[in-house]
């Protein structure tokens, strides 16, 4: 692969995948600048980059976030090129629009894609533009609640109505019949005026029992490929904690039209650089629906890489540094399962409480088929002021039963002293029926939380 | 001299108002009683109540508003 007109790139992020970030870049020969607040001054990444640049406070918003700082250390480091990873920037149209304009690389889409795919009504416009399913629902905002009321009822109760303004779960209810509609619409509509200012609501159907599923794709800017599909279904407060690729709950036929429509939507848009496109799956009906597209790296990038054998932030950052796709279409193959579970500093038998404390006695689990994407070293003192996650373990194996055998017995070789992680809740999964048959959908982890207690609490137990 | 200290169990950034655009939880020199909110510890993305582990009156707050907050490091002082 090659690194294209990229020789020093500066990371404008942190933990885990500023560590894959820096692996990647010097993979493809090119030097590493890794900005870092006061917080983490002693972080793997800022140990392991050629050079660190203190951009400020612990606080995000005075370090990561702080555009100026990152584009001063570029200047003063001769950086050309710069990687968001994920969280923080990543996602920041008007950031994007600045790198550019400061004359280095943004490694990611332009701003305007970022812009476009961000705004949640424009992404669904692209998606039907491009003949991608989306969740039935009002096409934009309505004010009228007699004609939502209607609309509703055409597209089948239940249905969610969602603030127009709102965002991460505020202003969404959920109404089973009309009459409902016609007490929580209003109700909704209020608190979205008092609380947005923006009273303007629309309304869409929920999709119960859903899966979640996602669709890796990379472009050049001209041609897309996708690396195939992920599933995600797992998760606690909407966050996920365990992916898996391929899912196990697609057949061929219904993957392939998938995975066919996530690339009719990133060529529409004319993507470049590494994004993935988010649906829910409906086992019952085979239906699927886009939700949002990331334009982005993500976390659960690496059981994509591990079951199509590819660097997919290498790839990124080469499409950055000018390079066409390297593989095309029928070139890209998959083979086996992977599985991803996310260590986090949080104690799953204290109700998932963070936890920052002091690395003790580290044993990282290793051998075939076994990835650990982390930044952990023993006497390192976890920052507070940042997410949970401190690693991600993966497996691959031939086949899903043969992957989930291999993801016990790395989490058997795992050892993280001085503090809680999140590995008790894998090992507790492990042995769930449900899990084994791949019998889950998105509100199957936090429902399995509520009934089995006592198993968290017994593996806890076991790993202190 | 403060004769009370409360102190942050966690790790993390003190907030002294419930959001930005609100007024801080106390002020000095307010009256305080056992079990009172003080203030906000963001902890890794989540946020913790403080409450008053004694009453009395705010003498004074040792770490400002959006600081960052150590483990056991006192956030109210109390008279």
């Amino acid at each position: 692969m090659t690194k294209g007109n990229i020789n020093k790139l500066l990371i404008a992020n942190r933990g885990e995948i500023a560590v894959r970030i820096i692996r990647a870049a010097r993979d493809l020969g090119i030097a590493t600048v890794q900005v870092h607040s006061d917080a983490d001054t002693d972080s793997r990444a800022v140990q392991m980059a050629d050079e660190a640049v203190n951009i400020g406070p612990p606080q995000a918003a005075k370090s990561y976030l702080d555009v100026s700082a990152i584009l001063k250390a570029a200047a003063e480091t001769g950086a050309d090129a710069v990687h968001p990873g994920y969280g923080f920037l990543a996602e920041n149209a008007d950031f994007a629009d600045a790198v550019e304009a400061a004359g280095l690389v943004f490694v990611g889409p332009s701003g305007d894609t970022i812009r476009l795919m961000g705004d949640k009504a424009a992404a669904r416009a692209e998606a039907k533009k491009a003949g991608v399913p989306t969740v039935p629902g009002s096409d934009g905002v309505i004010d009228d609640m007699d004609v939502a009321a209607d609309l509703a009822a055409q597209i089948g109760f239940p249905v969610m109505i969602k603030a127009a303004a709102g965002g991460g779960g505020r202003g969404i209810r959920i109404a089973r019949d009309t009459a409902e509609f016609r007490s929580l619409a209003p109700q909704a509509s209020s608190e979205a005026s008092a609380a947005f200012g923006d009273g303007g609501i629309y309304i869409e159907k929920v999709i119960e029992r859903a899966r979640h599923i996602e669709v890796q794709v990379l472009g050049d800017g001209k041609n897309v490929v996708h690396f195939f599909d992920r599933e995600c279904s797992l998760q606690r407060r909407r966050q996920k904690v365990w992916e898996e690729a391929p899912s196990a709950a697609l057949s061929d036929e219904v993957r392939d039209e998938l995975c066919r429509s996530a690339v009719a939507l990133a060529t529409a848009v004319n993507y470049r650089g590494a994004g993935t496109i988010e649906y829910l799956y409906d086992d019952k009906s085979g239906d699927f629906y886009f939700i949002e597209m990331n334009t982005r790296i993500q976390v659960e990038h690496p059981v994509s890489e591990m079951i199509c054998g590819t660097d997919l932030v290498a790839q990124m950052i080469a499409i950055a540094g000018g390079a066409a796709l390297q593989s095309t279409q029928d070139q890209i193959r998959r083979s086996g399962h992977a599985i991803e579970v996310r260590l986090n500093a949080e104690d799953p038998a204290n109700n998932f409480m963070p936890f920052p404390g002091v690395v003790g006695e580290l044993l990282t689990p290793d051998g075939p088929g076994v990835r650990f994407d982390h930044m952990l070293y023993p006497g390192y003192a976890i920052p507070p002021f940042y997410d949970s996650l401190l690693g991600k373990l993966i497996v691959w194996a031939d086949d899903r039963e043969a992957a989930l055998r291999r993801l016990k017995r790395a989490l058997g070789e795992l050892r993280i002293e001085g503090l809680p992680t999140t590995a008790p809740l894998f090992e507790a999964l492990l042995e769930s029926d449900d899990l084994r048959c791949n019998e889950v959908h998105t509100r199957w982890l936090e429902t399995w939380l509520e009934e089995n207690p006592e198993l968290i609490a017994q593996q806890g137990g076991k790993a202190l | 001299m403060a004769t009370h200290e409360i102190k942050s169990p966690i790790p993390g950034t003190f907030y002294r108002k419930p959001s930005p655009d609100q007024p801080p939880f106390k002020e000095v020199g307010d009256t305080v009683s056992k079990g009172d909110t003080v203030g906000i510890v963001e902890v890794m993305k989540t946020f913790h109540e403080i409450k008053a582990d004694a009453g009395g009156t705010i003498s004074g707050f040792p770490i400002g508003d959006n600081e960052p907050v150590m483990a056991g490091q006192p956030i109210v002082e109390l008279d």
